[in-house]
């Protein structure tokens, strides 16, 4: 019933990255929720340099897929492989090289922009404070690092997330929804970070309604 | 417009980590104090009414005053438990931690210490203060501390198993006591035998091995339990 559309376009702006093989593919996924298929014979593949997009109404089970693929998931049935593994035998290389990002975005109240972006940072590679405090102003969140972030907006806490995109060394991404809370200047820079982060060989899995104006960018529809 | 601050591939240890995570637990202590000072106060309250609802004499306060001294503690424990994940559920930082590349049985270690450190160590701090409003028979001070020192911890630890396996849950309400009270009964019993027990003579490094054994035990294994929790909780 679902199936991978590849509407890709020309590929003219981006040069094609050096390594062509598939980094995540998935092959015959089935997800099941309270006695509802939520997709069946579901296959898709990642390659570097890809922003692929995934589709769907609400509860097509978008961030059920999402979730999936990043292992939080377990109630499934399929194959996903990491360049060419299986997920499971290739776990810490996986997890090394993934970045996810969910509705719940991981960005605690209590704690100010820095210690947040900190910690999680430092869940995955090794940062110091002067490329953090980089990373927030370049997200517009200068002058608000030592705030705590209850005192700030759903927009500044997902932009608190999103600063993590520019300084995980992860070569995939999974964003669920990050374009729900940013406003418009907020929208491009992403939008940015995604053609950048493709252009250097990245892979960008995301899921949103909003039209997505990055080059080369490929559709999955959950219908 | 937007670069990438540093693109060089470093990787974290599991010791940065594990710091790093420690850390944060204290922080997030410090910034929500309350969450703190409720189980401490209320191991005070607790430990004040026996002598109010018994009897304040010393004579009959002395014989149960390392059980009430216990009791208190545990129940401070489990009242102190419930917070332990439940805002990094509904904050989405427990997903982070969970993808981390990092063994997660050292995310949660970290996270059960930093939790043992703002709320059993108080506890065991204050203890001897407690006893000697209790009337604990002399001799028995040092016994009692070094018991509650070695127990409570093992009390957090398996308390978090309980935490993890709760924490998706909409209204818990008195779930986590009943998952969580019958793995801690043994050192209860360990705990307070150690206390009468060495009053009437019996040596204490018995009793001390037996505590030592039980919080090894759980100090190895129960982090591993929390965490598949925490993943089951989570998916």
């Amino acid at each position: 019933m679902s199936h991978a559309t590849q509407a890709s376009e020309s590929t003219d702006s981006v040069t094609p990255p050096p390594n062509t093989e598939l980094l995540l593919a998935a092959r015959n996924l089935f997800c099941e929720r309270d006695d509802r298929v939520l997709f069946k014979n579901l296959d898709f593949a990642v390659r570097p340099g890809q922003v692929l997009q995934v589709r769907g109404s609400n509860g097509s089970g978008k961030t059920t897929l999402l979730r999936i693929v990043c292992g939080l998931n377990d109630s499934y049935e399929g194959e996903l492989s990491w360049c060419g593994e299986p997920v499971a035998d290739v776990a810490d290389d996986f997890y090394a090289n993934l970045l996810f990002l969910g509705h719940r975005v991981g960005v605690s109240k209590a704690l100010t922009p820095l210690e947040n972006l900190r910690w999680t940072c430092t869940l995955n590679s090794a940062v110091d404070d002067a490329e953090l405090l980089a990373a927030l102003a370049t997200v517009g969140l200068r002058g608000f690092e030592e705030s705590q972030c209850f005192t700030l907006s759903a927009g500044q806490q997902q932009r608190v997330a999103l600063a993590r995109l520019l300084l995980s060394p992860a070569r995939l991404w999974v964003l669920d929804e990050p374009f729900t809370t940013l406003d418009v200047r907020g929208v491009t820079q992403l939008e940015a970070m995604l053609h950048n982060h493709a252009a250097q060989g990245g892979s960008v899995l995301v899921t949103t309604h909003h039209p997505l104006n990055v080059p080369d960018l490929e559709v999955l529809d959950l219908g | 417009m937007v670069e990438r601050i540093d693109s060089r591939p470093r990787s974290s240890t599991t010791t940065t980590a594990f710091v790093a995570t420690l850390k944060r637990e204290l922080i997030l202590a410090y910034k929500r104090k309350h969450d703190v000072v409720n189980p401490f106060m209320f191991f005070l309250i607790v430990a004040t009414l026996f002598p109010i609802g018994i009897s304040p004499e010393p004579e009959r306060l002395s014989l149960i005053a390392a059980g009430a001294l216990w009791i208190a503690a545990l129940l401070a424990s489990l009242l102190a438990m419930d917070n332990l994940y439940r805002a990094d559920y509904e904050d989405g930082s427990l997903e982070q931690m969970l993808l981390s590349p990092q063994p997660l049985y050292f995310m949660v270690l970290a996270k059960n210490i930093g939790h043992w450190l703002v709320s059993g160590l108080p506890v065991v701090l204050v203890s001897p203060l407690i006893a000697y409003m209790l009337s604990l028979p002399e001799g028995s001070y040092m016994t009692l501390f070094l018991t509650l020192l070695m127990g409570t911890p093992v009390l957090s630890l398996l308390g978090s198993i309980g935490v993890a396996l709760t924490v998706g849950l909409g209204s818990r309400g008195l779930i986590l006591a009943v998952i969580t009270l019958p793995m801690s009964v043994p050192v209860l019993i360990a705990g307070t035998m150690a206390v009468t027990e060495t009053q009437n003579g019996a040596s204490l490094a018995g009793y001390l091995a037996i505590m030592g054994a039980l919080l090894l035990g759980t100090l190895t294994l129960a982090p591993l339990a929390s965490a598949a929790a925490l993943r089951i909780s989570v998916s």
